[in-house]
């Protein structure tokens, strides 16, 4: 079949002259096609139902009637939601953590890839490195278990120091004062060192004649952190700062769920967690899904503006 | 190398300590961990266990090594790990290559509908319900189907696949080649690096997660390691009795501690193997992004 030889344009995008020749393209790759079609079933499947399954938040869906027989109530949860007192407390608790995310866990590993930097000793920073990367592999369920021991009031290691200067010790999982605190910083015990790889790796792709010409010009170290680092990794912090407000209330489920018990859950519970109670364990399946969609469209609409902003500003964008 | 100034031996005094006090917060508890689960239940009690065990003992080990439902859900999730990282990859090659070939005319619309997925998230009940609807819920495929494959890792084996020579897969073809071979033995045998980098990652999330456990599984006899390790740590009791000659030395605090250890004994394993990999697999990312 001399026909089968497709014109290839410039750019290696194949253009089809007529129906014939597709279909000639279609049966001489056709291992290509079969193969990419479980790939997309799972993609239509196990991201696309659900996604139109959202609809359900704008009805009174009930699993017995399924999507096409319950009754569309139309914004009807989006307002309930706001006369939740449960809700907004609940909105609030995310909203908090995730400003402590973006204030405190967002630039920890921009300031500790540039204190890496600086260390000149190959062998001390590559055994560092192996020691800060490694939390990022326990699971949260491991890490918790680690921190309510070592803050255990009975004789936890934190409490044992509390103790032995003389102080009472401190219950630190039984009260609401203390969740956030914790929610953060295991956060950041775990992602802080990990969060440095891509900082690092934009470390070095800087130009060392730079850093010798300043030299020569007298700068101080700070001086060229300043002026040739800092501006070398900002496209990098740019874009990981619009990923992250994209996920700006996404602090996450596992994380909250090992830390949160009845003394604390007032000021800990976050949206994520409410959503499995509320809506997987009470089945207020379409309440819960509003929430959800709530959420998703906050992202949508921070990571856009986000964009739309820095585009105007630093000329740097995700798209 | 040129004079260093006063100020500057100061910061890289003041920089080194702070990086060690920083290596040392992230070890520390680990090993206080470890600790803790080989000390006795009177060390324990004390507050007399640090860094090194105290009286040391295996007792609380031996408690958990007794408890059968612990190694019921070791074994799950060596099993879900091993076989969901399987289809994981599977799923994950088969979609990934034809998309590298310009052959593949359909490259583009496929690529849009995985990106939109990773931009518009459907909530958590509309996935429920449909894992549900499936017929997955209460069986291990709903840990292993629902994740298949990750929009990210996708991209990852992608560019490394159009990253190999394009000369390779003509001249195989000129040697009368089918598809399917020169995938299976051309292509496969030279993304070897990549294919370990993206396994061991999605090896790791499955081990570590329980979130998924926990919306789909109620069978307690099916949950995975970290949903029971959740239950000894929220419950705050202990479940598990010592045998009798263990009761004395063995505590709630050193079981637990022992649970946690063998939760993360599998990790500590292929995180040597890990961080050989994980830098690379990062850069091919951010050079997409």
């Amino acid at each position: 079949m001399a026909k089968t030889e497709t014109s290839l344009s410039e750019q290696g995008i194949i253009v089809f002259r007529n129906g014939k020749e597709r279909w000639a393209n279609l049966k001489k790759y056709k291992a290509l096609y079969l193969l990419s079609i479980p790939g997309i079933i799972y993609f239509l499947l196990f991201k696309y139902i659900p996604l139109l399954g959202s609809v359900m938040a704008f009805q009174d869906y009930n699993i017995f009637k399924g999507y096409f027989g319950s009754a569309w109530v139309g914004l009807d949860h989006f307002q309930r939601m706001f006369q939740y007192p449960d809700f907004i407390r609940i909105l609030k608790n995310t909203l908090i953590l995730a400003i402590y995310s973006l204030g405190f866990s967002f630039p920890i590993p921009i300031i500790l890839a540039l204190l890496l930097n600086e260390v000149r000793k190959v062998f001390f920073k590559r055994t560092l490195q192996t020691i800060i990367y490694m939390p990022h592999f326990l699971s949260w369920v491991v890490i918790g278990g680690i921190a309510i021991e070592i803050l255990s009031p009975r004789n936890g290691f934190v409490n044992n120091i509390i103790t032995s200067l003389g102080f009472d010790s401190i219950y630190f999982m039984g009260e609401n004062s203390f969740i956030r605190t914790i929610l953060v910083s295991s956060g950041i015990w775990k992602d802080a060192g990990w969060g440095t790889i891509i900082y690092l790796a934009a470390l070095t792709s800087i130009n060392p004649d730079l850093y010798e010409a300043s030299e020569m010009d007298g700068a101080s170290r700070w001086r060229q952190t300043l002026s040739i680092t800092l501006p070398a990794i900002m496209p990098t912090i740019t874009i990981l700062f619009l990923l992250q407000i994209g996920h700006f209330m996404d602090f996450g489920f596992e994380r909250v769920s090992v830390f949160l018990n009845t003394l604390n859950s007032n000021k800990g519970e976050i949206l994520d967690t409410y959503i499995y109670t509320i809506g997987l364990l009470d089945r207020q399946y379409s309440y819960t899904t509003a929430i959800g969609l709530f959420k998703s469209v906050v992202g949508l609409v921070l990571i856009m503006s986000g964009n739309a902003v820095s585009k105007k500003l630093t000329g740097e964008g995700l798209y | 190398m040129l004079r260093i100034s006063t100020g500057q031996r100061w910061f890289n005094i003041v920089n080194y300590a702070f990086l060690i006090i920083l290596g040392l917060s992230m070890i520390l508890p680990i090993v206080h961990v470890l600790a803790q689960s080989l000390s006795s239940n009177t060390a324990i009690n004390n507050g007399k266990v640090f860094f090194l065990p105290v009286d040391f003992t295996l007792s609380n080990f031996k408690a958990v090594v007794g408890e059968k439902l612990i190694w019921r859900s070791f074994g799950i999730s060596v099993y879900v790990t091993a076989f969901g990282t399987f289809i994981n990859l599977a799923m994950t090659a088969m979609l990934a290559y034809p998309l590298s070939r310009s052959e593949y005319v359909y490259r583009k619309p496929v690529l849009i509908l995985v990106l939109l997925t990773m931009i518009f998230t459907a909530p958590l009940i509309p996935n429920f319900l449909l894992v549900k609807q499936l017929g997955l819920t209460d069986t291990l495929w709903s840990l292993m189907l629902p994740g298949a494959i990750s929009a990210f890792n996708l991209f990852v084996m992608r560019s490394f696949f159009m990253a190999l020579p394009v000369e390779l897969i003509d001249s195989s073809r000129i040697d009368g080649c089918g598809e399917m071979r020169i995938l299976w033995n051309i292509i496969l045998p030279l993304s070897k690096p990549v294919m370990a980098t993206i396994g061991i990652f999605y090896a790791v999330a499955h081990w570590n997660s329980y979130a998924n456990a926990l919306y789909f599984i109620n069978n307690r006899q099916l949950y995975p390691l970290q949903v029971r390790l959740r239950e000894f740590i929220i419950t705050d009791s202990s479940s598990i009795t010592a045998p009798a000659e263990e009761v004395l030395m063995s505590s709630p605090e050193g079981i637990k501690m022992a649970v946690v250890i063998i939760a993360t004994i599998p990790i500590m394993l292929v995180y040597p193997f890990l961080q050989k990999h994980f830098t690379k697999g990062m850069m091919v990312g951010s050079v997409k992004s």
